[in-house]
């Protein structure tokens, strides 16, 4: 397919909405091509700007005093009966409450995983996406000495289908973290070590879920977040993941 | 109550006044809990409440002067623009400058402000999008294009006027 027809799909594929064949179908060719990788980059970079932009209101506690009484707006008569059309409100607040929490996606949690996806696009998009191009853990992990507050235990990866490519520092919230760079066949995963925060708002336990069509999963261990995030098949990204737990969890 | 802070940030948006954005939600809210007996249950409950704040607004007085400045012909063929690695958004990134990219939204007709915020600000669907607003899925598509577009060019715009 050429350039042209890949490029009408952009938008849709940075919006995570085109169907999951065809997902993938465009990160293969993504990874192919620089142009249409560059125009997604462009792309990504205008939603991060959009959405850190547009959460610029906050209301005022006094507005959310009223609406939690559950009072309607401009309702000053008062009568005897008052109380029945109240109690009905009161009612469907609390109804609406639990739709509210039930349904309510992981918003902010979405933007620290948004902010993560751009992290990993632009890296696999550098031409320099690795600051230290080592697979030797041993040469990888202590580079990172003195450049972050922290320290962490890389696995060994000898009769694992996996390849380390080396690292980078990267950043989260203004706070320095390591980004390592695996490969699985020809997809590559990024490994994000964060110090664990709760303005990131992950779920405390560990998570497997699917973000702006990469697979992701996270986890908490000894006050550092790990997170994978990768086009590589869930299962691969999970094992990864199972590789770096068993040598960080004591 | 997460969806109020969201709801709230969203009528600010629309209306450009602190006033008027807490009339829209205190209303929204009223008369969500009035017609709450019609949701129907399995349905979208986010889009159906941004749908009722969005109602209430483009009726109220504002609403009717902002609404509509925009020719609505031809949005099933909007051709995509292909960005460049020197996008104005990367160099506003690069920047920092969160505050021109408000200002860029700000300047957007009302139907392009609106869904770029619900796509990228709320993260809804093209589907909850449509639902809102309640045009189809491709006009969503194709209205996103033309607003992101119009944001490129507004940010541009401004960083040539630096």
């Amino acid at each position: 397919m050429a350039c042209d027809l890949w490029r009408d799909k952009i938008a849709a594929y940075a919006d995570a909405e085109l169907p999951s064949e065809e997902m993938r179908a465009m990160a293969g060719h993504l990874r192919g091509c620089a142009s249409c990788t560059a125009d997604l980059l462009g792309r990504v970079q205008l939603k991060r700007a959009v959405a850190n932009a547009g959460n610029r209101f906050t209301p005022s506690i006094d507005l959310r005093e009223r609406i939690q009484k559950g009072l309607p707006p401009k309702e000053k008569s008062f009568s005897p009966w008052a109380w029945m059309p109240k109690l009905a409100v009161a009612a469907a607040f609390m109804a609406i409450a639990f739709l509210l929490f039930r349904e309510w996606p992981v918003g902010r949690q979405g933007q620290t995983f948004a902010e993560l996806a751009d992290l990993h696009v632009a890296t696999l998009a550098s031409a320099n996406p690795v600051d230290v191009v080592s697979s030797d853990r041993h040469t990888v992990k202590p580079w990172f000495q003195g450049k972050l507050p922290f320290t962490f235990n890389l696995p060994e990866l000898a009769g694992t289908p996996f390849t380390l490519e080396g690292g980078r520092v990267s950043y989260l919230g203004q706070a320095p973290g390591a980004q390592l760079i695996f490969r699985i066949a020809k997809h590559r995963i990024s490994v994000f070590i964060f110090q664990d925060r709760p303005a990131f708002r992950f779920s405390p336990g560990d998570s497997r879920s699917r973000r702006a069509t990469f697979n992701v999963e996270t986890w908490a261990e000894q006050d550092l977040r790990y997170i994978f995030m990768g086009d590589a098949d869930p299962s691969d990204v999970h094992k990864l993941s199972e590789l770096l737990k068993a040598v960080t969890r004591p | 109550m997460p969806l109020f802070d969201s709801l709230y940030n969203f009528a600010q948006w629309l209306t450009h006044d602190r006033e008027e954005a807490e009339d829209l939600v205190q209303e929204t809210y009223s008369k969500a809990l009035k017609g709450f007996p019609s949701f129907q249950q399995g349905t979208n409950f986010r889009a159906w409440m941004y749908r009722i704040l969005r109602n209430t607004f483009l009726t109220s007085r504002t609403g009717l002067k902002s609404s509509m400045t925009v020719s609505l012909d031809s949005e099933e063929g909007e051709s995509v623009q292909p960005t460049t690695m020197e996008t104005p958004e990367s160099l506003l990134l690069d920047r920092g400058n969160r505050q021109m990219v408000q200002q860029a939204i700000e300047e957007l007709p009302l139907i392009f402000r609106e869904v770029i915020l619900l796509c990228d600000v709320e993260e809804m669907s093209y589907q909850e999008i449509a639902e809102t607003i309640s045009i189809p899925v491709g006009t969503v598509m194709s209205r996103l294009a033309r607003a992101r577009n119009a944001l490129r060019v507004g940010l541009t715009r401004k960083m040539q006027g630096d």
